[in-house]
């Protein structure tokens, strides 16, 4: 295998979701005071004019249980806090206030988690996410998000931010291109549809791994091999009826996600087929049960971990041998 | 009076721990006059209204004490004290760690180092409103072992949280025996001092004490508070008092006539508070 040294550029019109985020949150914090910004020194606000909403950014420093409770106090006298660290330590190391004082009482507390999946890239293992989704999906009242792109994560803050109860809002770390310009917002817990077909249906969350799914299909229909793509943007609740869909009308399911293989997107689909008892094969592509092999750059770990269309277009052709 | 009041509660405690189930009855008792003085005289609460959005907080951090607070809430008119007969049958809502389903209840806690960051959050929530409400967090000594806590105090003290109270039920035990043995609090008041916060130091069962102390919140602008109440493990039972054992106790029928026969002869009992 080739080693690839630099990341590839990416389109002008490309955005990091977490500055899209920001942005977005600026204009809610202005529009209404319930929002409150509460940071853990990330430094994604460093150069922010919050306007009406200053008074409502408190950064707290590099304490995220503190960060947590301090979040589920806030939302309990009726504020809703967005708070802001890196998704692994939402999901670890602040998990204990995330389950009992967040998720058990229900309250509308808005985790964005930024670097999930393995985009904090050459950082390494310790502030790679891949494990968040499976650990967010399993908390009750928790709802899980993962846009795949600038736009779609301008609607998911939205729509989250008037949700109720708890949301868990996963962002990755660089820019990424815009996967369908023009699309309509996305709706929570309805998959978006980015290519409708017959053999093998591809699920995917997640920036890169939704346009390895888009860019898959379209080489694999040029070989005659008609491939559905779903942007499941929404781990939970997840769209059962999108899934039964694929389970039923095509021969195969493909998930792909930048997580370990247990307990997240691929997981969550396969226990959708199994509750059906559909006889679908589900294949899934996600990292390995080990910690993230080879070290440097978000694309070139996503390569060197078998998140690729190489091994999406393996599991197609074999759904289909 | 308050004497009365203390009295009535810690029955109530006893009666509890005398269920099949037992209970937190070390940890309970030692914080009653704490828990009698907030609610009796120093908390701006209605005990028919209580979720009155303008009413204080209290938070009982240390929530395997949940006996204790339910025998004040109960004694303090929330509910009535005969629903407690149910603590520790199926179902029950008085469980062993705080249900915020029972009246007055406001958070869940138990997992000990919650209760200071949800005080943090409650009492910035009260300052962006420009609300006067108070916050006070009921914390265990051996609790003080757990992270949080001080990511919380620190915060609290940089953001200068002066209608914040912390309430340190010192008893000096935890599970294993004396908390300087287990994993030293000491010098306590001056770890508080240095993340910011007014430290006070009183008798954790004098009433008189306790209310002055506790009347004079915000006790320094701009500075949280922290209250270091010295308190004996399993107060009111000589016979269990300032041990380890007394942390959690299942009392059978004859114990439990020891107990309320003990507690009835509670004024000539004296007991003396580490220092």
């Amino acid at each position: 295998m080739s080693v690839v040294t630099a990341e590839p550029p990416v389109p002008d019109e490309a955005r990091a979701a977490r500055e899209v985020y920001r942005d977005v949150l600026v204009e809610l914090l202005g529009e209404d005071e319930r929002y409150v910004c509460l940071d853990s020194d990330t430094g994604l606000f460093s150069a922010t004019s919050w306007g009406e909403g200053a008074r409502r950014y408190l950064n707290l420093g590099i304490a995220e249980q503190n960060l947590m409770g301090v979040a589920a106090g806030l939302a309990r006298s009726g504020r809703i806090p967005f708070v802001n660290t890196m998704a692994t330590f939402a999901a670890t190391r602040a998990l204990e206030a995330v389950k009992l004082d967040i998720a058990w009482n229900d309250l509308p507390v808005r985790i964005v988690a930024t670097h999930g999946g393995l985009s904090a890239g050459h950082l390494g293992s310790t502030h790679h996410a891949l494990e968040d989704l499976a650990v967010m999906r399993m908390l009750p009242n928790m709802t899980v998000l993962v846009p795949a792109d600038g736009p779609a994560t301008e609607s998911l803050v939205r729509a989250g931010a008037e949700r109720p109860g708890p949301v868990y809002l996963r962002l990755g770390r660089g820019a990424t291109p815009s996967l369908a310009p023009g699309a309509e917002p996305l709706r929570i817990g309805v998959a978006q549809s980015l290519r409708r077909g017959s053999d093998v249906t591809l699920i995917a969350t997640g920036p890169h791994p939704v346009l390895t799914a888009v860019e898959t299909a379209e080489e694999l229909a040029r070989d005659g091999i008609d491939v559905a793509v779903l942007n499941m943007h929404t781990v939970k609740p997840l769209d059962r009826e999108a899934i039964v869909a694929a389970a039923t009308g095509t021969r195969g399911i493909v998930t792909v996600e930048e997580h370990w293989a247990a307990g997240g997107l691929g997981s969550a689909v396969a226990e959708v087929v199994a509750d059906l008892g559909a006889a679908c094969p589900v294949r899934r592509v996600a990292v390995a049960d080990r910690f993230a092999a080879g070290t440097g750059g978000h694309r070139h770990l996503l390569a060197r971990n078998g998140i690729s269309g190489a091994t999406v277009t393996e599991h197609v052709r074999r759904l289909l041998a | 009076m308050s004497d009365d009041h203390a009295r009535t509660a810690r029955e109530l405690i006893v009666r509890m721990c005398a269920n099949p189930e037992g209970g937190h009855l070390g940890g309970s008792m030692s914080m009653v006059e704490i828990l009698v003085t907030l609610y009796r005289h120093v908390l701006r609460i209605d005990p028919r209204r209580p979720q009155a959005p303008d009413r204080d907080i209290l938070l009982l951090s240390k929530g395997h004490g949940a006996i204790g607070l339910y025998a004040v809430l109960a004694e303090r008119g929330f509910f009535p004290v005969e629903l407690l007969a149910s603590y520790g049958t199926p179902d029950s809502m008085f469980t062993a760690h705080p249900n915020p389903a029972v009246p007055g209840v406001e958070m869940p806690t138990g997992s000990l180092g919650h209760g200071l960051p949800l005080g943090v959050g409650f009492a910035l929530a009260a300052r962006l409103d420009g609300s006067d409400r108070r916050c006070f967090v009921v914390l265990g000594d051996g609790e003080l072992q757990e992270g949080s806590v001080w990511e919380a105090a620190m915060a609290a003290g940089a953001q200068g949280l002066d209608r914040l109270v912390a309430i340190v039920d010192r008893n000096g035990l935890q599970i294993s025996g004396d908390t300087e043995e287990t994993l030293g609090l000491e010098p306590l008041g001056d770890r508080w001092r240095s993340f910011g916060w007014t430290v006070l130091e009183v008798d954790g069962h004098e009433p008189d004490r306790l209310r002055t102390a506790l009347s004079r919140i915000p006790y320094t602008p701009g500075r949280p508070t922290v209250l270091l109440a010295r308190t004996v493990k399993g107060k009111g039972l000589p016979y269990i008092e300032g041990q380890a054992r007394s942390h959690y106790v299942r009392l059978t029928e004859r114990g439990h006539r020891r107990a309320r026969a003990a507690l009835m002869r509670g004024e000539r009992t004296e007991t003396t508070c580490p220092s």
